[in-house]
């Protein structure tokens, strides 16, 4: 039976966080771990789900769960798993929960020796673009033409100037067992790949874009509409890869406006209409590679 | 297990652990403060859709006789609820 | 007990076997990689059974390691000089969580010049760390300290992580007869690891959390104490492996006709065989010579060393390690417990062998003779030239 609200484990696992009201990414881990119920055993790294839910003696996980050190969420992840193996321990799930700096930036190298290893574990990303722990600064995923207070956005540079890293493929190129893109605007596609990778041996890599009200400039109760926005205009997209290829899940008839999505966000505001061309052509190209390459 | 709130807030040396791991969930402070406008359901209106327990970023909306209902203890009155919910069955009020 | 010809760091690698670690992640480096290919071959020839995982960095390694004692697995890994300095995050990080993993160390110069050879101050550099810190002379203490860390680490009261260390190339590439015990003894000296610091099940935990203004203290307060009582679980774990293994050793230290000596040098490591010969070669002479050595770091046996030189006229620290702008750090750590118990001793620091550089008998010697003027001096050995070594 698919795994939707009805079905969904009503057990809340964390619970009394002190995360901002409306952030998405503790709503990534609150239904991840529904999902994967009370035999997680969760590693997260330094960052905003530790910094809100580990305060001695405030503790919000009703499962096992341990802070990691930024860089180390993946080998953590991998000796947690390892340890309970070499005890004769089977019935549990390991699952790191790392932003975006935590997977893309410091803790790219033990991620990639992890799914090297293809060691039992579910990595999830959850990407807000940007280091919010620390005060909204540039990461390698965050998009072209974010505002960040390290990218500020002035008369002579629009924000950041790179586009967004491809993590979702750099983990496919190692042949992992299994990737998967998500977003928070689309929690059933979400619970249905966290409940496939719960099933699957080997390394699951789950990328879920989770915005942050604070971030990006958003009030609290946009985060839903802003992840199934990005969605719907094409700037993001729900997909998998597996056994060697990737799906495309969700296909949009029709983009929804980019400039509308970019517009609602005080991180984008200062972009110029070329600015916005240069996104649209990016999206586009994008596209065209998904359609060439994603059955 | 749910994380609850405790009675007896671990201070002093005896009770301070020798290690850093204590028990999962454990609970000492709410966030009820934190709110400035909380969501009311109307139950006439409330369809048990259950789409605002599923996108609660705290997790606070429980299923309550076919319907919802929610833990004001921790509810941040951050809004998503209300936005999701389309039969427009919860709304904002200010707290007073 | 079977005799075998190893090297250091084969030797550790039988007693790291012995000690059936559950996990083992380690990363290669000269001059520790040949204890990494052992296990690997224990591991193939199902002599050993564990997981061994293959990471990418020193980083990973320990982390890893934290990983599997965070639920209750004993885990094991190994590094060296730029190694331990790349996973010098998570030193403090194990040690702050308690975790009682044993690390073996071969101690081996730290960039820049680049140097593959024996010297410490890779180890000595992360002496705040909070992890023991023990220091072996030989193979057989190598392969004696590799199961009895094991012991000591995991111990209720101590629950803290162990670096053991081997003077890289002196020691973990010299070959040596060696006893090895049989699993038998080494089972009857080992308990299975018993600890309530971690994740199960049974009993869900959250761990390695954060510690605010109001308990920070405390938590630090409590890992010094655990690390205090590694003196009297050195001292159970040896009376302990005496019992059951037939060898003996001394604590946190090892004194060596320091009874009476006027003069008594003070080292640490692989070194210490070489003052031991010429501390029989002064004797043979009338002099009154002795030997201290330090077989631990951390704790660093501020009693045991007050105890074996108050006697004494003045007293020297030889050790590979400079704290650059100060003085050797072994040196300033033994001035510290000179003035604890209270004793005015002329106390001079030689520093050499850095960079693997050869510290010969007479150097020793000329160290005994200079402690006869009874004054206090910081000097380089091995500086050649017009330049005296002398600090100024």
């Amino acid at each position: 039976m698919a795994v939707n609200a009805k079905t969904l484990n009503e057990t809340e696992f964390f619970y009394g966080h002190k995360a901002c009201a409306g952030c998405g990414g503790s709503l990534a881990v609150r239904i991840a771990l529904k999902v994967l119920g009370e035999n997680a055993f969760a590693v997260l790294p330094a960052g905003c789900m530790s910094a809100v839910g580990f305060n001695f003696p405030q503790l919000c996980f009703g499962n096992n769960a341990i802070i990691s050190t930024f860089a180390g969420t993946a080998s953590m992840l991998t000796g947690v798993q390892a340890g309970l193996k070499a005890q004769g321990i089977t019935d549990f799930h390991a699952v790191g929960f790392a932003g975006d700096g935590g997977t893309a930036d410091i803790g790219l190298q033990a991620l990639s020796g992890a799914i090297d290893r293809n060691d039992d574990i579910l990595y999830i990303c959850y990407d807000n673009e940007a280091y919010m722990n620390t005060g909204i600064q540039k990461s390698s995923l965050t998009p072209f033409g974010a505002r960040t207070t390290t990218t500020p956005a002035g008369k002579n540079i629009h924000g950041n100037i790179r586009p967004k890293k491809n993590m979702f493929e750099i983990a496919a190129a190692h042949g992992i067992a299994y990737a998967a893109t998500a977003s928070v605007g689309y929690l059933n596609d979400f619970m249905r790949k966290v409940e496939k990778a719960k099933n699957i041996k080997g390394t699951k890599y789950i990328h879920i874009l989770a915005p942050c009200p604070t971030g990006w400039g958003i009030k609290t109760d946009e985060t839903v509409e802003a992840a199934k926005e990005v969605v719907d205009c094409g700037l993001w997209y729900l997909a998998e890869y597996e056994n060697g290829s990737f799906v495309l899940n969700h296909k949009p008839k029709e983009f929804t406006s980019i400039k509308e999505y970019l517009r609602k966000q005080s991180r984008f505001r200062h972009l110029t209409d070329d600015d916005i061309e240069i996104i649209k052509k990016s999206r586009d190209a994008k596209w065209e590679f998904i359609y060439k390459n994603f059955n | 297990m749910k994380p609850y709130l405790r009675e007896k807030i671990p201070a002093g040396f005896e009770d301070i652990p020798d290690t850093t791991s204590y028990e999962a969930g454990f609970l000492v402070t709410k966030n009820a403060g934190w709110r400035n406008v909380r969501p009311v359901v109307d139950t006439d209106k409330c369809v048990g859709c259950l789409n605002c327990y599923l996108y609660c970023p705290d997790g606070v909306i429980f299923k309550k006789d076919g319907k919802v209902a929610v833990d004001y203890d921790f509810c941040k009155g951050c809004g998503v609820c209300k936005k999701i919910c389309k039969i427009g069955a919860i709304e904002m009020e200010a707290e007073k | 007990m079977a005799k075998k010809f190893l090297s250091g760091n084969e030797a550790f690698a039988y007693g790291v076997r012995l000690a059936r670690p559950q996990v083992i992640s380690a990363y290669p480096i000269t001059p520790q990689t040949i204890v990494v290919e052992k296990l690997s071959e224990f591991v193939e020839d199902g002599s050993l059974k564990a997981e061994f995982i293959h990471v990418e960095s020193e980083h990973s390694a320990l982390s890893c390691a934290m990983g599997a004692s965070s639920v209750g697995a004993r885990a094991f890994t190994a590094t060296s000089s730029q190694g331990l300095l790349y996973m010098a995050e998570c030193l403090p990080y194990a040690a702050g969580g308690r975790f009682p993993i044993v690390m073996m160390n071969a101690n081996r110069s730290t960039a820049l010049p680049w140097n593959i050879y024996g010297d410490q101050r890779d180890s000595i550099s992360q002496l705040d760390s909070g992890w023991i810190q023990a220091y072996a002379e030989n193979a057989q203490e190598a392969l004696d300290l590799a199961l009895m860390s094991f012991y000591i680490a995991e111990h209720k009261k101590v629950s803290t992580p162990f670096m053991a260390n081997l003077d890289g190339f002196v020691l973990t590439h010299t070959y040596e007869v060696v006893d090895v015990p049989t699993q038998e003894q080494a089972d009857e000296f080992l308990p299975s690891l018993q600890t309530d610091n971690k994740m199960s099940l049974e009993s869900p935990k959250n761990l390695a959390f954060s510690a605010g203004p109001d308990t920070n203290t405390i938590f630090k307060y409590k890992e010094h104490i655990g690390i205090l009582n590694v003196s009297d679980a050195v001292a159970e774990a040896e009376r302990r492996f005496e019992k059951i293994f037939g060898r003996s050793y001394t604590g946190l230290t090892e004194s060596y006709k320091t009874e009476d000596a006027d003069y008594i040098l003070i080292t640490l490591g692989s070194i210490s065989g070489l003052v031991r010969e010429v501390v029989d070669k002064l004797r043979e002479q009338g002099r009154k010579a002795g030997l201290l050595r330090l077989r631990y770091l951390r704790p660093f046996p501020n009693k045991e060393i007050a105890e074996a030189v108050k006697r004494a006229k003045a007293i020297a620290v030889l050790e590979k390690d400079i704290s650059f702008g100060n003085e050797g750090t072994v040196y300033t750590n033994v001035n510290s417990a000179l003035q604890k118990a209270g004793l005015s001793i002329p106390a001079s620091n030689y520093i050499g062998g850095l960079g693997g550089k050869n510290i010969s008998g007479e150097e020793i010697e000329s160290i005994f003779d200079e402690l006869t003027d009874e004054r206090s001096r910081v000097e380089f050995l091995g500086i050649g030239g017009e330049d005296s070594g002398s600090q100024r």
